[in-house]
């Protein structure tokens, strides 16, 4: 079997080779689109890792309140609701009913669906983090706050969240990951990522062991560059002695 | 909106969704198991000390885990048929990559099992004279495999919401049949809120009894 790399080069249209790789004026190749395509699966990732680092951090806050059994039960809630169905069904849900039963979605382009679903879906993973990570967080921490006269939003904005962050980076950096896996779901909804792309250009060129190599080829290398960043930022983050251990389990 | 549920009757849910059921549920079985199996053998390899088992089965693992499923799913469909010289189908092609995804997860939380026994243990089991393979049979791998227990069937719920995205090869499985259903009988967003609702019921029930169990097994040891 050969190889035939030059399908990267090709005009997306015509099939015909372009000069340089790149396409002009308008024209794009296969080159072209792998690159936007790359650029639409980090957007999504990042984007959705945004959300639901702000909205894991509210529902995961909720769910240590002391005295406050209806906040906790809220969040709870919201954990098991979002972690026990499939992210391709909770996509299809956000892109086909959703919409429906709320009117003001109805004109948002699909890439903002698909960052709300996945956004959504990683926010009950990060809530159970940073539960767990205020949980692991010695008591006497919350009453020195207490003792120092802070309200409970100071205690946990001064205190117990800093703290928080500071051991749970190791599972944030696998969770950050896995959405930037997850991103690949999005086809389904036919968002123009690198998962999509590989199906389509696979199935124009018949070029698929070339195509599949090139988008595996960049998920593995934006994975490693993930891995790294976190690993450099635990490096300085890390509170010594009070590390959480990475889960074995998930994707 | 007006949702109609009314045409989910007893025929449609044996026509469509319990043939999808049927096989996502069978899907999860094969996979847990021969994912358990293989992933037990990659951990073996990664913690045997020798160099040429170790280094494969750690590409293997890493490999794998850096890869989203649904690009592997799409790899073993493109791959078989070329192998092979004929195609396999969908739905084998799905079990074989859900076998050897999972093996990687699987082998993590072995090792990670593995590792948690005592080194008294294996010296006790030298110290009877066993082999290596009657020390890993009979003394490391059954205590394990029990400590492991929750992390893995929790693994396996995970597993069954993964089973979902054989939609990308368009495999009959429990979301096909819901779309299916909903396709015929122009009601989708019945059909994907029914979808999600047995799903959760589905997946619910399990991780409330891996925590059951997980009580039930801290107390004994």
């Amino acid at each position: 079997m050969a190889w035939d790399w030059q399908v990267f080069c090709e005009d997306t249209l015509e099939r015909t080779p372009t000069q340089g790789c790149f396409g002009k004026g308008g024209d794009i190749t296969y080159l072209d689109w792998l690159l936007s395509a790359w650029g639409w699966t980090m957007s999504v990732s990042l984007l959705a890792l945004l959300l639901a680092l702000l909205l894991g951090t509210l529902v995961g806050t909720l769910r240590t309140l002391p005295n406050n059994p209806k906040m906790v039960k809220l969040g709870n809630a919201w954990v098991e609701l979002f972690r026990n169905i499939p992210l391709l069904v909770q996509i299809f849900l956000w892109y086909h009913v959703i919409p429906t039963m709320i009117p003001a979605l109805q004109a948002v382009p699909g890439f903002v669906l698909v960052v709300l679903a996945l956004g959504f879906f990683t926010s009950a993973r990060i809530a159970e983090q940073v539960r767990s990570g205020i949980e692991t967080l010695p008591r006497g921490q919350r009453y020195a706050a207490m003792a120092m006269g802070f309200t409970t939003f100071q205690s946990y904005r001064y205190v117990l969240l800093p703290a928080a962050f500071r051991i749970i980076i190791p599972p944030l950096t696998s969770e950050t990951m896995s959405i930037f896996k997850n991103s690949s779901v999005a086809f389904a909804v036919s968002v123009a990522e690198l998962t999509m792309f590989a199906m389509q250009a696979q199935e124009e060129t018949s070029r698929g062991i070339e195509v599949y190599l090139a988008v595996t080829g960049l998920y593995v290398v934006s994975a490693f560059a993930i891995n790294r960043i976190m690993a450099s930022i635990e490096k300085r983050a890390r509170i010594p002695g009070l590390t959480m251990a990475t889960g074995t389990g998930g994707h | 909106m007006n949702l109609d549920f009314s045409f989910y009757n007893w025929d449609l849910i044996t026509n469509f969704v319990l043939k999808g059921l049927g096989f996502s549920f069978m899907l999860t079985a094969i996979a847990t198991i021969g994912g358990i199996l293989l992933g037990t053998l990659l951990a073996l390899m990664r913690l045997s000390g020798r160099r040429w088992l170790d280094v494969p089965a750690t590409i293997y693992v890493n490999g794998m885990r850096s890869i989203p499923l649904v690009m592997v799913i799409l790899w073993v469909f493109l791959l078989a048929p070329i192998l092979i010289g004929r195609p396999i189908g969908a739905e084998l092609s799905a079990i074989v990559t859900f076998v050897a995804f999972e093996a990687a997860y699987f082998s993590e939380i072995m090792r990670a099992g593995i590792q948690a026994i005592p080194r008294g243990q294996i010296f006790a089991g030298q110290a009877l004279g066993m082999s290596y393979g009657q020390n890993m049979r009979l003394v490391v791998l059954p205590q394990a495999f029990r400590n492991m227990l929750p992390v893995l069937l929790t693994q396996t719920i995970i597993l069954f919401q993964d089973t979902s995205l054989v939609y990308a090869i368009g495999a009959y499985d429990l979301l096909k049949g819901f779309e299916i259903a909903g396709k015929n009988f122009g009601r989708p967003m019945e059909a994907y809120l029914a979808a999600a609702a047995v799903y959760f019921v589905i997946c619910y029930a399990l991780s409330w009894a891996v925590k059951r169990l997980h009580r039930k097994i801290a107390i004994i040891r």
